[in-house]
């Protein structure tokens, strides 16, 4: 190890909250991409671990990243890490004075947190855990209110909240850089938003589907199934011009049945761009328009240099598309009650695997070269398999994270970058494509579903009739 | 059926009489933005728009050159963009004559299903 350790060679410590633990690695890989950075982890890295060593960046990449992360919690400089707090003091006086000793000064304030994961450290101990750091050359005054400086011991006592060690299994030591974005997850959460539906995507999902896609400042962004805008909400946060569409005219002009506990209709500034207003990015709404994402409306060429979306899946949200009565042999009426003329000519059942194609195919000819689509794939878990998630020629699979949302469903988040432009050759190519006709079977998504809570509730019945007649 | 042709914000063969309600407003003007929409713009089409609704004033029929470090340019593109707005209107594809009407500000694409 070279005595003299230029700032590149440091290594960041990175903290992540312990949720949408599969989301967070292509969260932060997309991150530092922006950056252009690579994600090059220390040794022994462990995806599920909360904490992260990373190498070969500077602070300002660091402040990046965290600038935009939700699930990062904090980012710190590492000085000095081992399995005991022996293994920590030698690593500790080996990192180079004078890479410490610019934050140690006599006439600075400091002060020194103590965190623990999985484990409940007494007031006392966190105490003599900092006591023990005194051989570091701390020479200012601890300021525990408004310190110049602030310096982190981080323990890790594993992952098994049912066997947690005595002593830690791993520790940490090093400056702390800066904060995560978590706090927005609060700030901007459906709760307190003016226009919701019933199924707008939660506030930590949308700033997560904004960073896989990684969007930037003065993007285009668009969403084909914008429903009330939630996704447009992350994305304008991160300063992107946002747009949109959907099938529904109630929703896109903000009027009809709320979906407010104690509201009965929608309030006259319910609709997207009083979402965007009610977080000061009104000036980034470009518009959103009435359409069928099945049929073509827009001009060829480059559009969007991101797009995200989360498609109807035919449970809460029904999926339509426009048709002629000839076309349709079960014409699918929608849920919802509409307010006046609905706007809406028949509509026809959309199966879930056209809605992927279509939405490949828009997002092949329609983004930039290098442009992200990030949308949520529904999954029926006891058949899911890799070869399930649609592809396209001029599209990359990026990532694809799970989250459960039952014993038998979950959905996936699949984010894909564009790698070239269509040829005439690639719009059948789909067909040929064995991921075509394996997705296919999930247009039984919605019988599937229902088919697994109406077997339930037929268990159910027959436990209770048992019961009655007397048992078995 | 017929594609129609749409121009994002900035709505194709809108006449006078068409719209029969424009709002401008003011939007804050971001350089970066605006240059990075240009490439995606057909031109005529917007000029085209914008004379139709009787806010072309100086906008030049012909894309200039070096328009990224032009900001005065910039700024032209930027009020047709962002700050004008058809909040009653329709839409007309160039090719079938169809009209799609404007309420509230959000076009309504949906085709009859005889059209379909």
């Amino acid at each position: 190890m070279a005595i003299h350790c230029s700032r590149t060679c440091l290594q960041y410590l990175i903290h992540l909250a312990h949720d949408n633990v599969d989301f967070r690695l292509p969260e932060i890989m997309a991150l530092l991409s922006l950056r252009g950075k690579q994600f090059d982890p220390g040794e022994n890295f462990e995806e599920k671990s909360p904490f992260w060593r990373l190498n070969g960046l500077s602070e300002e990449d660091v402040k990046s990243i965290m600038a935009r992360t939700v699930c990062a919690k904090s980012a710190f400089e590492l000085w000095g890490h081992g399995r005991t707090h022996s293994e920590l003091r030698t690593s500790l006086l080996k990192y180079p004075t004078e890479n410490m000793s610019p934050f140690l000064q006599k006439d600075s304030t400091y002060k020194i947190n103590v965190y623990t994961f999985n484990k409940t450290l007494e007031f006392e101990d966190r105490i003599k855990k900092i006591d023990e750091l005194e051989y570091l050359p701390f020479k200012g005054r601890v300021n525990l209110k408004n310190p110049k400086h602030t310096f982190s011991l981080l323990e890790d006592y594993g992952m098994d909240p049912n066997n947690i060690p005595e002593t830690p299994l791993y520790i940490y030591f090093g400056r702390w850089i800066s904060d995560g974005q978590r706090e927005l997850i609060r700030s901007h959460s459906v709760k307190n938003r003016h226009f919701i539906g019933n199924t707008s995507m939660d506030a930590g999902l949308s700033f997560i589907m904004a960073n896989h896609a990684r969007v930037k400042a003065h993007d285009l962004v668009y969403d084909p199934f914008v429903g009330t805008g939630s996704l447009l909400v992350a994305c304008s946060h991160f300063g992107a011009y946002v747009c949109g569409m959907d099938i529904d005219y109630n929703t896109i002009h903000g009027m009809g049945k709320a979906s407010r506990k104690n509201q009965k209709w929608r309030g006259p500034d319910e609709n997207i761009r009083a979402n965007l207003r009610q977080y000061g990015s009104e000036k980034l709404y470009v518009d959103v328009l009435v359409s069928d994402a099945s049929k073509a409306v827009w001009r060829d060429g480059v559009l969007f240099d991101a797009i995200v979306t989360d498609p109807p899946y035919g449970i809460r949200e029904s999926t339509r598309r426009t048709g002629s009565q000839k076309d349709s042999v079960n014409s699918v009426k929608p849920f919802e009650d509409y307010v006046g003329d609905s706007h809406v000519p028949v509509s026809m059942a959309y199966h879930l695997s056209d809605i992927f194609t279509d939405l490949l195919n828009f997002s092949a000819h329609h983004l930039v070269i290098g442009g992200r689509l990030v949308y949520w794939l529904p999954i029926y878990r006891p058949e899911y398999c890799e070869e399930m998630v649609p592809l396209h020629p001029c599209l990359r699979l990026v990532s694809n994270c799970e989250q459960t949302l039952s014993s038998h469903t979950s959905r996936r988040l699949i984010t894909m970058e564009k790698i070239k432009e269509p040829e005439e050759t690639d719009a059948l190519a789909h067909l040929s494509d064995p991921h075509f006709s394996v997705y296919q079977g999930h247009n039984a998504f919605r019988e599937k579903y229902f088919s697994g809570i109406s077997k339930r509730m037929l268990t159910g019945k027959e436990e209770t009739n048992k019961i009655a007649n007397g048992g078995e | 059926m017929c594609i129609c042709i749409l121009y994002l914000n900035v709505l194709s063969r809108i006449s006078g009489s068409q719209a029969t309600e424009v709002k401008v407003s003011e939007v804050e003007f971001n350089p970066n933005f605006v240059s990075r929409m240009i490439p995606k713009l057909e031109w005529s089409a917007l000029v085209q728009a914008a004379d139709g609704l009787g806010h072309l004033q100086d906008l030049p029929t012909e894309l200039i050159a070096d328009y990224e470090a032009n900001e005065d340019f910039l700024r032209k593109v930027h009020r047709v963009l962002l700050e004008v707005e058809v909040l009653e209107g329709c839409l007309q594809c160039p090719e079938s004559g169809r009209e799609f009407p404007i309420t509230r500000g959000v076009p309504n694409m949906l085709l009859n299903e005889e059209e379909a």
